[in-house]
C-alpha cells in the first residue's frame, strides 16, 4: 500500500513528504493530500509530488487526527497497567494524535512537577500529543484545591482539570474550582457520582442488579451531580465538562442546560454507546466499569444525544488494568475498560452504520470539539492547506475481530473481546509523520515537537 | 445439570427431579445405617470464604452419607486470607482432584466464575453467594413445603409440584439470597409468592419479579397463605436508615405474638412457618411462634441434608457419565 518513490522513503523524518492519494475527505469528496514539513501543503487533485512517499488512500476516509479527552495512561505509579509509551502507541493505532492523560496516577498529577513529568514522557514517546490533566483537589481527596495555576503555567500548559475516578462532591469546592479555572481559560471535567448514593456500588441499579444481588449504582447519583454542576457553572459563568455521561436522564439535564446557554460540554464513552448491564449477568469483570453499563434505553438516548450534539464528544475513558485485577470475583475486580484501539470502530458501528452520524460529525465528536475543550493547539483542525498534518486514514470497509492479546495497550480488559468490528485505522499522521502505516505501528515522531496550549 | 448456581436455571422438571431424589435420600436418612456407597472415591471440597457452620456441616453430612471424601477449606486462616486469589485457590483444588466444589462466598457471582472459567473442571455448587442466591436453601424450603402440603392433602409428595400453594416471604428481601432463590424456585414449581418488606428493603426492579409485593404484613396474612417464611433481619440495618428502630420493625414486619394469634383461626389451620435460620428472636419472630408446632425450622435443617445429598449425587453422577 505504501510505495516509497525515493531512497529517503518512509524514513522517520518529519521533513519527509507524503502524498496521500485518493482519500475521501471526511467521507465526502475524493482528494489527494500532500504532507510536507509537518503541515498539509496541498489539498486537491495533485498530479505529482517529486520525492514524496505515496500512500494509497483509495477508499479510505481522511479524518483530522483523533483527540481523546479522557485517557488513563497510569504512569507514574502503575506502570504494570500501562505506561505513557504503551498507552500512546495504543492511541496512535486507534487513530489518535492527542490524548488527555487523567490525573489519577501515583503520585496524583496535582502539582506542576507531576504534570511536567507526564508531559515530557509523552514528548519522549513521540506517538501523540500527551496533554496532562491536572487534579482539581490535592490527592483527589476532594478537600483542598490543587495548585491549578502552577499546573496551567507549567511546561505542560494544563487546561483541563479533573479529579476523575472521584467526584468533586463538595458543592462549595466545586464552585470554587469552576470559578478559579477561569483565570487560566481552564475547564473542570467532572466525574459525576454522588458518593453517598453509590457507596459500595457494583453495577447499574435496576432490573438486572435486583436479580444478581449486586449493590446498585443508581442513575440519580450521576444526574443529581450534573444538575447541580450545570447550575453552578451558570451561576459563576464557567466552563464545565461532564465526563462519561451514562444515563438518559443526564442527557435531558444537559439538553436543558444547553438550551439555557450554560457553557457545558459532555462526553460519552464508546462502551456506553453499545453495551448494557445485561452483560453483567455473566459476572465477568471485563464488564465492570464506572459509571456502570446501563440499559438499552440509556444506550439509545446516548446515541441520539451524540447525534444531535447534546453530547459533544466521544471520550474513551481508556482504563487498562493488570489481568489479576480482572480475573477475580466481581466485587473485588477493578473498574475500567480499555478503549483507545477500538473507539473509532465502535463509533462507526454504533453511530455511522446506524445512520445517526456521517464522518464529518465523527470528526467533530472525536477531534474538533475534543481539541477545543482541551485547548490543544494544532489539533482538530480542518484538513486544509497550511494546517498541521494530523490526519487519520480509516478503511471503513474493513472488518476485524478484537483480540486483546494483540493490542498495544498493556491492558487485556477489552469488553469487545471476540466481537467483530467495522473499520480499521490504516494510517495516522502526527505532525506530518506517519506513526501508523498499513495498519501497523511505524515509528514515533523523530522530533520532540513542543506541545503547547492555544 | 453440571453445576447448581441459581434456581433460575432450573426447569420444573429439574426441580421436581431434585426433590424426588431428595425423597429417596431422606429414606436413607431414616435407616439405621445412613450411608450409601454412591460417591465412594470421589472428593467434595467445601470451600467456605464466609463462616457458616450450619451450611457447611449440612453439606459435609450429605457428602459423607454418600461415601465421598470431604475436604473442608475455610478461607479464614488459610493462604486465601493472605491475598491468594480465587483463581489460584480454584487451580489448587483442581490439582488436588476435587470432583465437586461447594462454595460459599461473600461476593455475588463467585460460584458462577468458578463454573464458567477454565480454572477448575469440578462441579460447582453455590452454597450462598453474597446477596445473590442460595439455591440449596430454596430447594430444602420447597422440599419441606411439598411434604407439608402432601401430608395435609393425604397424597404422596414424590412427583408433585407446588401448584396452588401461596407463600409469603417477609423481611430483608434486598439483602437476601434466600429470598431470591425462593422466588425463582417456588414460582417455577407453580406456587404463588408474596414478598412483604419495608420499601427500603426491597430491591429496585422487584416489580419485574414473578411475584406480588406488599408493604403490609397484615394484609398479606389476610390471604391465609400456606406458608409464611420469615427472613433474618440484621439490627445493624437500622444504622443505615433502612428502618428507624428494631421496635418499629418488629411491630410492622415481625411475626410477634399478636400476629401469631391469627394462626389460631380456622383459615390458618394448615399454615406453617419457615425460617432459614439463624433466627433473631424478638425481632423478626417471637419465641412463641418460633417454638410452636407451626414452625418447620428443625424439619428444614433435617431436610437440608437430604436435599444436598440429592444435589451432590445428581451433579457428580452426571459428571461421571460425561467423562
Ligand atoms: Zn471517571
Amino acid at each position: 500500500m505504501t510505495t516509497p518513490t525515493n531512497a529517503s522513503g518512509a524514513s522517520a523524518s518529519s521533513s519527509a513528504r507524503y502524498l496521500l492519494r485518493g482519500a475521501s475527505l471526511l467521507g465526502r469528496e475524493r482528494v489527494d493530500l500532500l504532507v510536507e514539513d509537518g503541515r498539509i501543503a496541498q489539498v486537491g487533485s495533485i498530479a505529482g509530488a517529486p520525492g514524496a512517499t505515496v500512500v494509497d488512500a483509495e477508499g479510505l476516509v481522511a479524518l483530522p487526527g483523533l483527540v481523546d479527552v479522557h485517557t488513563h495512561l497510569r504512569e507514574p505509579g502503575r506502570e504494570d497497567a500501562e505506561t505513557v509509551e504503551t498507552g500512546s502507541r495504543a492511541a496512535a493505532l486507534g487513530g489518535y494524535t492527542a490524548v488527555h492523560a487523567m490525573a489519577n496516577s501515583s503520585p496524583v498529577a496535582d502539582t506542576a512537577g507531576v504534570v511536567e513529568q507526564v508531559h515530557s514522557l509523552g514528548r519522549r514517546a513521540g506517538w501523540v500529543d500527551v496533554r496532562p490533566v491536572g487534579a482539581v483537589t490535592v490527592g483527589l481527596a476532594g478537600e483542598q484545591l490543587a495548585e491549578i495555576g502552577a499546573m496551567a503555567s507549567s511546561a505542560a500548559q494544563v487546561r483541563m482539570f479533573s479529579d476523575d475516578g472521584m467526584c468533586v462532591h463538595d458543592p462549595v469546592l466545586m464552585r470554587r474550582a469552576l470559578e478559579y479555572v477561569k483565570a487560566f481559560d481552564g475547564v473542570v471535567a467532572q466525574h459525576a457520582q454522588e458518593p453517598r448514593l453509590t457507596a459500595g456500588a457494583q453495577m447499574n441499579e435496576g432490573v438486572v442488579s435486583a436479580v444478581l444481588g449486586l449493590p446498585g449504582w443508581p442513575a440519580v447519583a450521576e444526574e443529581s451531580i450534573i444538575a447541580r454542576d450545570v447550575l453552578l457553572a451558570q451561576h459563576v459563568g464557567s466552563r464545565l465538562h461532564v465526563c462519561h455521561v451514562s444515563t438518559a436522564g443526564s442527557v435531558e439535564i444537559i439538553r436543558w442546560a444547553k438550551s439555557r446557554g450554560i457553557s457545558v460540554t459532555a462526553e460519552v464513552t464508546p462502551h456506553h454507546l453499545w453495551l448494557t448491564d445485561e452483560l453483567v449477568r455473566s459476572y465477568d469483570p471485563v464488564y465492570k466499569v464506572n459509571p456502570p453499563l446501563r440499559t438499552q434505553e440509556d444506550v439509545e438516548a446516548l446515541r441520539e444525544a451524540l447525534a444531535d450534539g447534546t453530547i459533544d464528544v466521544v471520550g474513551t475513558d481508556h482504563a487498562p488494568h493488570p489481568s489479576e485485577h480482572k480475573e477475580c470475583e466481581w466485587a473485588q475486580a477493578a473498574m475500567g475498560m480499555t478503549g483507545l484501539e477500538t473507539a473509532l470502530s465502535v463509533v462507526q458501528h454504533t453511530m455511522v452504520e446506524s445512520g445517526l452520524m456521517d464522518w464529518a460529525r465523527v470528526a467533530e465528536a472525536m477531534s474538533v470539539v475534543p481539541s477545543k475543550i482541551g485547548r490543544v493547539a494544532d489539533q482538530g483542525r480542518p484538513l486544509a492547506e497550511g494546517e498541521a498534518a494530523n490526519i487519520t486514514l480509516v478503511d471503513p470497509s474493513a472488518r476485524w475481530t478484537v483480540d486483546p492479546s494483540r493490542q498495544a495497550t498493556k491492558g487485556r480488559n477489552s469488553p469487545f473481546v471476540g466481537r467483530e468490528l467495522p473499520g480499521r485505522v490504516v494510517a495516522t499522521f502526527f505532525r506530518g509523520h506517519p506513526t501508523v502505516l498499513d495498519g501497523a505501528l511505524n515509528a514515533p515522531h523523530p522530533q520532540a515537537a513542543p506541545v503547547v496550549a492555544q | 445439570m453440571k453445576h447448581l448456581l441459581s434456581t433460575r436455571d432450573l426447569t420444573p422438571g429439574d426441580a421436581i427431579g431434585i426433590l424426588d431424589t431428595a425423597e429417596e435420600m431422606a429414606a436413607v436418612n431414616d435407616r439405621e445405617v445412613r450411608k450409601l456407597p454412591a460417591l465412594r472415591g470421589r472428593t467434595v471440597v467445601n470451600l467456605f470464604f464466609e463462616d457458616s457452620t450450619r451450611t457447611r456441616i449440612s453439606f459435609e453430612a450429605a457428602a459423607k452419607r454418600l461415601s465421598a471424601d470431604v475436604i473442608n477449606f475455610a478461607a479464614k486462616g488459610s493462604s486465601v486470607s493472605k491475598g491468594e486469589s480465587l483463581k489460584d485457590t480454584a487451580q489448587t483444588l483442581e490439582a488436588i482432584g476435587a470432583d465437586a466444589v461447594v462454595i460459599r462466598h461473600s461476593a455475588a457471582g463467585a460460584p458462577h466464575r468458578l463454573a464458567v472459567t477454565d480454572w477448575i473442571q469440578a462441579a460447582v455448587v453455590n452454597a450462598g453467594d453474597g446477596t445473590h442466591e442460595h439455591p440449596t436453601q430454596a430447594l430444602l424450603d420447597a422440599f419441606t413445603l411439598r411434604r407439608h402440603l402432601a401430608r395435609v392433602a393425604g397424597t404422596p409428595s414424590a412427583g408433585a409440584d407446588l401448584a396452588g400453594a401461596h407463600v409469603v416471604i417477609v423481611g430483608d428481601i434486598l439483602h437476601s439470597r434466600v429470598a431470591r432463590s425462593n422466588v425463582w424456585l417456588l414460582t417455577t414449581l407453580g406456587a404463588r409468592v408474596t414478598l412483604v418488606a419495608p420499601p427500603t428493603l426491597l430491591p429496585i426492579g422487584v416489580e419485574h419479579w414473578p411475584c406480588a409485593v406488599s408493604y403490609d404484613l397484615d394484609a398479606a396474612l389476610d390471604q391465609a397463605p400456606d406458608a409464611v417464611m420469615m427472613l433474618r433481619v440484621q439490627a445493624e440495618r437500622m444504622n443505615a436508615s433502612y428502618f428507624p428502630s428494631t421496635a418499629e420493625y418488629s411491630r410492622l414486619w415481625g411475626l410477634g405474638d399478636e400476629r401469631f394469634d391469627r394462626f389460631d383461626t380456622p383459615a390458618f389451620k394448615d399454615t406453617v412457618i419457615l425460617h432459614p435460620g439463624p433466627m433473631v428472636r424478638g425481632l423478626e419472630i417471637s419465641s412463641t411462634a418460633a417454638d410452636s408446632d407451626r414452625s418447620q425450622v428443625l424439619r428444614q435443617v433435617a431436610n437440608g441434608v437430604s436435599v444436598r445429598m440429592a444435589v451432590l449425587y445428581l451433579l457428580m453422577s452426571a459428571k461421571e457419565s460425561a467423562r
